[in-house]
């Protein structure tokens, strides 16, 4: 168990160490303390939104342990010793990744609130599965909500990088 | 939003998550997903003083076919581990499709089945399907352990026979002589919607006539239910497509639906009445679709 420490006011503190983005985070928590919070708060990973804070609205998607979760959800100390991916660790390089690319040359994006878990959502699923069709798309972002684009432009995007990935790619990203 | 304050501790053994139950009584309750009680917790109709967290228990994480057994699932398998196993896929693929319909992607890597079960709202969606397979579940408590039949486990909303000092272990898809099961959620979205009702059926169908149906409904009563005069109705007859619209008929007549927000009673009935057909039809004509 996470080292735990007893306040003043008896309530307890726990240390945790999680990998965001490649790199580790040791910071001391609540148990109340909710993921989102920690990114945002703590880490200053901002990149992450809240928006219903209800697991409902996907705004506050991140990769645990590479599967997309609602942030907002999961108290952080049940993330301890996980690796997490936010949206500013979905490139891997100075450059953006072709999912945020398409995203731009696409008009997927307006006010941009959904946009960072959009783009987590549609990366899972490209990491999964390079070539959906249309109905896989829109499964794995229907606990995203957008309340701009009317989503139209965002399937054409993650399309798009499905187009634009050849699968000899896909093959040494394994 | 915020949380109240509350102690947490993630025993390391069943044994031990059993202890903490017992000796926290009323004020602890079990964490599994989380999607359930964090968002009680938010909303302000819960504050347990402490959460024992069952995220170390590692064996209760697997899904596996045990011979003699059936399909043993652990309690703390997310949706998505039933929609990408290979043995209910196999076996049950009724089951890891009611998953895949439920919630969103995100939801289902942090939800549980166990959740979804102790949770016991009417609407859920794994209980119908898991009920018309005959599954059984395990409870585990400092007293030992029971074993019992799902539908059992049921006495109202939000209320199981489960003891403060129990938790949930596992549920078993037993072996069986079934030709094909079906789970029809009516959801007012494709995406994101709690069922308005559920409908899960399980037939056996031997050259034509039914020898066994299994007929179980969520969101048409306190509980999940079974529609035991529709099932004894099918039972011994010729498949025809007057004899399920008739067992639609019995099978809405026994529900005892509420109105609420998603839905009329009446509106609900007369889903029962037409999706019970429809299940039945998929269960006949597709097997364990
Ligand atoms: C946005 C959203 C959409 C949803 N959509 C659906 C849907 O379409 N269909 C549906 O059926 N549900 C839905 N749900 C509800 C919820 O996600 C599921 O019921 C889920 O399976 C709960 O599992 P959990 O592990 O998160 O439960 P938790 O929140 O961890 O627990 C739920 C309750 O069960 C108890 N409990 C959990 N595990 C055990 C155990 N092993 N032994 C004893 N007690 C236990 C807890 O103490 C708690 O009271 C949705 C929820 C959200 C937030
Ligand atoms: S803020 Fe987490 S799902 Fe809406
Ligand atoms: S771009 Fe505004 S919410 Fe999606």
């Amino acid at each position: 168990m996470s080292q735990v420490i007893t306040d003043k006011h008896g309530i307890q503190h726990y240390m945790i160490t999680i990998n965001v983005n490649g790199d580790d985070y040791t910071r001391v928590v609540k148990a109340n303390t909710l993921l989102v919070n920690v990114l945002r708060d703590e880490l200053d990973l901002t990149g992450t939104k809240k928006g219903c804070e209800l697991g409902d609205c996907g705004s506050c998607t991140i990769l645990l342990e590479n599967k997309p979760v609602d942030s907002c959800m999961i108290l952080a100390i049940e993330a301890d010793g996980k690796k997490i991916t936010t949206i500013e660790g979905i490139a891997e390089s100075s450059e953006l990744d072709k999912v945020q690319e398409a995203f731009i040359n696409n008009g997927a994006i307006q006010c941009g609130y959904c946009t960072p878990g959009m783009i987590i959502s549609a990366k899972a699923l490209l990491t999964r599965n390079p070539h959906p069709n249309e109905k896989e798309v829109r499964e794995a972002i229907a606990g995203n909500l957008c309340r701009c684009t009317g989503f139209v432009n965002i399937v054409k995007a993650v399309l798009k990088v499905s187009e634009e990935t050849n699968d000899k790619e896909v093959i040494s990203n394994e | 939003m915020y949380l109240p304050d509350f102690d947490y501790y993630a025993p390391d053994s069943l044994a031990e998550t059993c202890e903490a139950l017992e000796r926290f009584g009323a004020k602890a309750k079990v964490l599994s997903g989380g999607t359930d009680i964090i968002a009680k917790m938010k909303s302000g109709l819960l504050s347990p003083g402490v959460l024992i967290s069952l995220k170390k228990l590692e064996d209760l994480k697997k899904i596996d076919y045990v011979s003699g057994k059936g399909v043993v699932i652990g309690a703390l398998s997310t949706h998505n581990d039933l929609v990408n196993s290979k043995i209910l896929n196999d076996k049950y693929l009724s089951v890891s499709e009611a998953a895949h319909n439920m919630a969103s992607n995100q939801i289902r890597n942090i939800g549980t089945v166990g959740g979804n079960l102790c949770n016991a709202v009417p609407s859920a969606d794994l209980p119908p399907i898991l009920i018309a397979l005959g599954a059984t579940i395990k409870l585990v408590g400092t007293k030992g352990e029971r074993v019992m039949l799902l539908e059992d486990l049921f006495t109202g909303p939000m209320k199981t026979v489960i003891a403060e000092n129990e938790i949930l272990t596992e549920i078993v898809i037993p072996d069986q002589l079934s030709t094909g099961s079906n789970y029809i959620k009516f959801g007012l979205r494709r995406s994101g919607a709690l069922a308005v009702v559920g409908i899960a059926v399980a037939v056996t169908v031997n050259g034509g006539t039914i020898t066994e149906a299994k007929i179980a409904i969520g969101a048409a009563a306190p509980t999940p239910i079974r529609a035991r005069e529709a099932e004894k109705f099918l039972q011994g007859k010729t498949i025809s497509d007057d004899l399920l619209a008739e067992a639609g008929v019995i099978a809405s007549g026994e529900s005892k639906p509420i109105s609420d927000i998603r839905g009329s009673a009446e509106y609900r009935r007369d889903l029962i009445r037409v999706l019970t057909r429809r299940a039945l039809h998929k269960a006949i004509n597709e097997g364990h679709v």
